[in-house]
C-alpha cells in the first residue's frame, strides 16, 4: 500500500492550490455565478492550458493519461474554490464515457476537442420518473433509415446549459444505447436554470431528434455498464470535491473559533464547541480516506468491486459532509446563514453534492444490497 | 392523568377551525401552503381579521385585549392556524415586547402600544443582537445617553428579522458602563421613522431578504419611551427571552410541515414507486414523527406547569432545542424527498404572481431554500448550545 502522491501529482496539487487561491477568489466567483453563462470561458481556457481538460485521456488523443487519483486532486481543489465551470460534466463524466466507449473516430474528434477547451459535453441520462435508478430510461431511439430518431425527456442535466454536444441515453429495441446529439439539433429543447449551489443545469426535451448512424457510442444495447462506469467516475470526483469543501469549512470554522469572542473569550474555549470541532475534523479525515478509496477503485476493471466501493464512499461521505456542513454553519452563528460569507456557499454545494448521482439513502441501499450476495 | 382533549376542548377546536377556514383569505393561505414569498400586507391582513374576531392576541390576558386562553386552547389555535395555512403571527410585537410592556411598562405605554399591536397597526422588530454581541448579549454596546427628556442613541443592531417593515423597534441599549455589564442596560422603544436610523438588508443563504442591520446615528428618543427603570433592561430582557422560547417549539407548524412532507413523499416517485413506500425513507419520516409526538406532550406539560408562574422557566429551553431540531429535520426530509429535483433554483417562482412552468413538481421550488434557511432555528432565539448551557446550569445545577 502506498499513500504517497507521485512527484507529478504533488506538482499538480501545488499548481491547483495556487491557481484557486489567486485566480478563483470568492467574490469573483460570486459574480460569475450570477453572470449570463454562470461560469467563465477564460477559466476554461486556463484549465486547458494547465492540461486539466486533457488529464484522463490517452496520449494518442492529446491527453495526459492521468488516472482517477489525478482527477481527485483536481476536484478537491475545485471544491475549495467552488469552481463553477462544467468540469465534472465535460471532462469527468462525458470524457471518461467517450474514452471508454467511443470509436477511434469519436475519440479522435471529441477527446482532443475537450482537451483543447473547444467543446463542452454533458451526459443527458437521468429522467424524472427514474429518480436515481440508473437502469430506468424511457427515452426511446427509433431506427430511421441509416440513423435514429430520439424522443424523451432528461432531467437536471448537469452542464446541460453549456454543452455543445449531449450524450443521450435511449432505449432501442436492443436495450439502452448511447447517442451523440448536437445540442443545437432540431427537436432539442434545452431549458437552463441556476442550481441551489450557484451552478447550472438543464431540463432537456427531445422531440424526434434525428441523428446519423455514427452518433451511436459503443454497441447498440450495451450502454448501461458504460454509463454506470462513467457515473462512478463522476461520483468519485464528487467525493473528492466534497472533501475539498469539508477541509475548507474545517479551516474556516477553526479560524472562527479562535477569533470570534463572546463572554470575553474566543468561543473556541468552550468545550462543547471544541468537541464539535474535533468531530468535524474526524469526519473530514474519514471522508478523505473514503474519497481515496473511491478514486483508486474507480479505475478498477472489476465492475462489482468498483460499484460497491463507489456506493460505500458516496454514502459515507454524504453523511460526513452533512455533519460538517451543518456544524460549520452552526458554529458560525448568524454569520453561517448569510449569503455574504463563503460558509453558506460551501454548505449549499455540499448539500447538492449529496443529492447528485444518487443521494446517501440511494447508495446506502445499493451498498446494503451487496451484503446479501456475500 | 388524561391526555385526551375534553369535549369542551374539542368543541373549541371545531369553533376555531370553522372561523379560521372561513376567514383566512385564500390568496394568503395559497402562498403559505406553496411556500411563496409573503408580503407585509399578508401578515397584517390576517392579524386584522383575527383582531376583529377578538382573537388578535391569544396569549394575552383579557384585561389587555387578549383572549385569556389556556395553554391547551392556545395550542389548539396554533395547530388549526398552521393546518389552514395561516401566516405566522409574528412574535416580535405580540409575544416579545407586549409581555414586557404589560409587566414593566407605565400606563401610558400600555394604553398606547398594546392596542396597536393587537389590531395590527404597528409592526415591531427586535433590536437585541449586535455584531459583537450575539450569545453574549449583555456585552452590547449600542449607547443611549440620557439627556433629560430624551436619549441620544448611537450604535448598531443586527440580524433584525423583517426590520425592513417595522414601525417600531424595541432595543436593549447601554445607559451605563459602571458595575456589571448586565446592570447598565436599558429597554427602549424606538420609532423606526426617527431621523438617524438606517436599515440595511442582509441576504440569507436562500437568497431572500429576511434580516437586516439597523444603524443608529444620533437618534433622538423621547425619555417616555424607556420601559421600566433605567439600567434594569436586562431583567426585562431575560423575562422576554422566556416568552420567545415558548413560541419557538412550533408544534402546530411542525405538524403541518410533517403532513406536507408525507404528501410530498406520496407524490415523489422512485422508478414508479412513491417515496413513502421506500422503507428507508419512510423510517426517517417516522422517526421525526416520534420526536414530534413526544414534543407535543412535553410542550403541554411545560406550558401547563408554567400557568401559575409569571414567566416560562428554564424548561422552555427543552422546547427550543427539540422544536428547532424537529423543524430542521422535516425541512431536510422535504428536500431529500425531491432527489435531484432539489437542485434547481428558481427564485422568481417564489413570487405568487409567477405563472411560469416549474422545474419538477409544483411544490419543489421553496424546499431546498427552506432547508438552508431553517439552519437559523438552532442559532436564533438563543442558540441551542446556549440553551444547553441554561439547562446544565439552571436545571441540573452543573
Ligand atoms: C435568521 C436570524 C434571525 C434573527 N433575528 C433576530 C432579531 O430579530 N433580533 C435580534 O436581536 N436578533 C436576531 N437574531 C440573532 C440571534 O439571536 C443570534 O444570531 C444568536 O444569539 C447567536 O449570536 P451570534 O450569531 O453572534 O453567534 P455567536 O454568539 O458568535 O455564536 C457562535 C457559535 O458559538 C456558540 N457559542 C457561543 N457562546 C457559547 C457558549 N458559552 N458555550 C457554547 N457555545 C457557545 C454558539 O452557539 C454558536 O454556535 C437572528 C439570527 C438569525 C440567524
Amino acid at each position: 500500500m502506498d499513500f504517497n502522491y507521485t512527484d507529478e501529482q504533488n506538482a499538480l496539487r501545488d499548481t491547483l492550490s495556487r491557481y484557486i487561491a489567486k485566480d478563483y477568489p470568492f467574490e469573483a466567483r460570486r459574480a460569475l455565478a450570477k453572470s449570463a453563462e454562470g461560469f467563465s470561458r477564460d477559466h476554461w481556457k486556463q484549465f486547458a492550458d494547465l492540461g486539466l481538460l486533457a488529464l484522463p485521456f490517452p496520449e494518442e488523443f492529446g491527453g495526459l493519461s492521468g488516472n482517477a487519483v489525478d482527477t481527485m486532486l483536481v476536484m478537491e481543489a475545485f471544491g475549495r474554490g467552488l469552481v463553477l465551470e462544467p468540469y465534472l460534466a465535460t471532462v469527468v463524466v462525458a470524457g471518461h464515457l467517450i474514452r471508454d466507449a467511443g470509436s477511434a473516430a469519436q475519440k479522435e474528434a471529441i477527446l482532443s476537442a475537450i482537451a483543447g477547451g473547444e467543446r463542452m459535453l454533458a451526459l443527458a441520462h437521468y429522467e424524472r420518473e427514474a429518480r436515481y435508478k440508473v437502469s430506468l430510461v424511457n427515452t426511446a431511439a427509433k431506427q430511421d433509415g441509416a440513423g435514429w430518431k430520439l424522443s424523451g425527456g432528461k432531467g437536471v442535466v448537469l452542464g446541460g446549459n453549456a454543452a455543445d454536444t449531449l450524450l443521450v441515453t435511449a432505449n432501442t429495441g436492443k436495450g439502452l444505447s448511447l447517442f451523440l446529439v448536437d445540442a443545437k439539433s432540431a427537436g432539442v429543447a434545452v431549458r437552463s436554470y441556476m442550481t441551489q449551489d450557484g451552478g447550472r443545469a438543464a431540463e432537456i426535451a427531445l422531440d424526434n431528434v434525428a441523428v446519423g448512424k455514427d452518433a451511436l457510442v459503443g454497441p447498440e444495447g450495451s450502454a448501461l455498464p458504460l454509463v454506470e462506469r462513467a457515473l462512478d467516475y463522476g461520483i468519485a470526483a464528487l467525493c473528492a470535491e466534497a472533501v475539498g469543501i469539508m477541509a475548507a469549512l474545517d479551516e474556516a470554522t477553526l479560524e472562527y473559533l479562535k477569533t470570534r469572542k463572546q463572554f470575553g473569550q474566543p468561543i473556541g474555549r468552550f468545550q462543547a464547541l471544541q468537541h464539535r470541532m474535533v468531530d468535524m475534523v474526524i469526519a473530514t479525515e474519514q471522508a478523505r480516506s473514503m474519497a481515496m478509496m473511491a478514486a483508486v477503485k474507480a479505475d478498477s476493471p472489476d465492475a462489482a468491486e468498483r460499484r460497491r466501493a463507489i456506493s460505500a464512499a458516496k454514502t459515507y461521505i454524504g453523511q460526513q459532509a452533512r455533519f460538517v456542513g451543518q456544524q460549520a454553519v452552526q458554529l458560525h452563528g448568524g454569520m453561517g446563514v448569510v449569503d455574504e460569507l463563503n460558509v453558506s456557499h460551501y454548505f449549499k454545494r455540499l448539500t447538492m453534492i449529496e443529492l447528485t448521482f444518487g443521494n446517501t439513502d440511494h447508495h446506502l441501499g445499493l451498498f446494503s444490497d451487496t451484503l446479501l450476495a456475500a | 392523568m388524561d391526555l385526551n382533549y375534553t369535549p369542551e376542548e374539542q368543541a373549541f377546536r371545531a369553533e376555531v377551525r370553522a372561523f379560521v377556514t372561513g376567514h383566512l383569505p385564500a390568496d394568503i393561505s395559497a402562498k403559505v401552503k406553496h411556500g411563496k414569498r409573503l408580503a407585509k400586507d399578508d401578515f397584517v391582513r390576517w392579524q386584522k381579521i383575527l383582531h376583529q374576531k377578538g382573537w388578535g392576541a391569544t396569549m394575552w390576558p383579557t384585561k389587555f385585549g387578549g383572549t385569556g386562553w389556556s395553554a391547551v386552547q392556545q395550542h389548539i389555535f396554533e395547530e388549526e392556524c398552521a393546518e389552514a395555512g395561516a401566516p405566522l403571527q409574528l412574535p416580535f410585537g405580540l409575544k416579545m415586547v407586549a409581555p414586557v410592556i404589560m409587566a414593566f411598562g407605565n400606563q401610558a405605554q400600555k394604553d398606547h402600544f398594546l392596542p396597536r399591536i393587537v389590531d395590527g397597526s404597528d409592526w415591531w422588530c427586535q433590536g437585541y443582537s449586535e455584531p459583537g454581541s450575539g450569545s453574549d448579549l449583555a456585552s452590547l454596546k449600542t449607547k443611549a445617553e440620557n439627556k433629560g427628556d430624551h436619549y441620544i442613541v448611537n450604535g448598531q443592531k443586527t440580524w433584525n428579522t423583517l426590520g425592513q417593515y417595522a414601525d417600531w423597534i424595541f432595543c436593549l441599549v447601554r445607559t451605563s458602563s459602571e458595575g456589571r455589564q448586565q446592570e447598565g442596560i436599558s429597554f427602549l422603544l424606538i420609532d423606526m421613522k426617527t431621523p438617524g436610523i438606517t436599515v440595511r438588508p442582509i441576504i440569507m443563504n436562500d437568497g431572500e431578504h429576511e434580516i437586516n442591520e439597523v444603524w443608529f446615528e444620533d437618534v433622538r428618543v423621547p425619555a417616555q419611551n424607556l420601559v421600566g427603570e433605567e439600567n434594569k433592561g436586562w431583567t426585562y430582557a431575560k423575562f422576554l427571552l422566556g416568552h420567545e422560547r415558548t413560541g419557538i417549539a412550533g408544534v402546530g407548524r411542525s405538524k403541518a410541515a410533517l403532513k406536507h412532507l408525507k404528501e410530498i413523499a406520496r407524490k415523489e416517485t422512485s422508478a414508479g414507486r412513491p417515496m413513502i413506500e421506500d422503507a428507508r425513507f419512510r423510517d426517517r419520516i417516522a422517526q421525526v414523527e416520534l420526536e414530534l409526538m413526544a414534543l407535543e406532550i412535553t410542550n403541554m406539560r411545560v406550558l401547563s406547569a408554567e400557568k401559575e408562574k409569571k414567566a416560562p422557566g428554564p424548561e422552555a429551553s427543552i422546547l427550543k432545542i427539540k422544536g428547532s431540531e424537529i423543524q430542521q429535520a422535516i425541512a431536510e426530509l422535504q428536500m431529500q424527498a425531491l432527489g435531484h429535483y432539489a437542485l434547481p433554483w428558481l427564485p422568481e417562482a417564489l413570487d405568487a404572481a409567477w405563472t411560469g412552468v416549474p422545474v419538477g413538481a409544483d411544490y419543489v421550488t421553496p424546499l431546498s431554500g427552506h432547508y438552508f434557511n431553517y439552519r437559523k432555528t438552532t442559532i436564533y432565539g438563543g442558540s441551542n448550545e446556549i440553551q444547553k448551557n441554561i439547562i446544565a446550569q439552571m436545571i441540573l445545577g452543573l
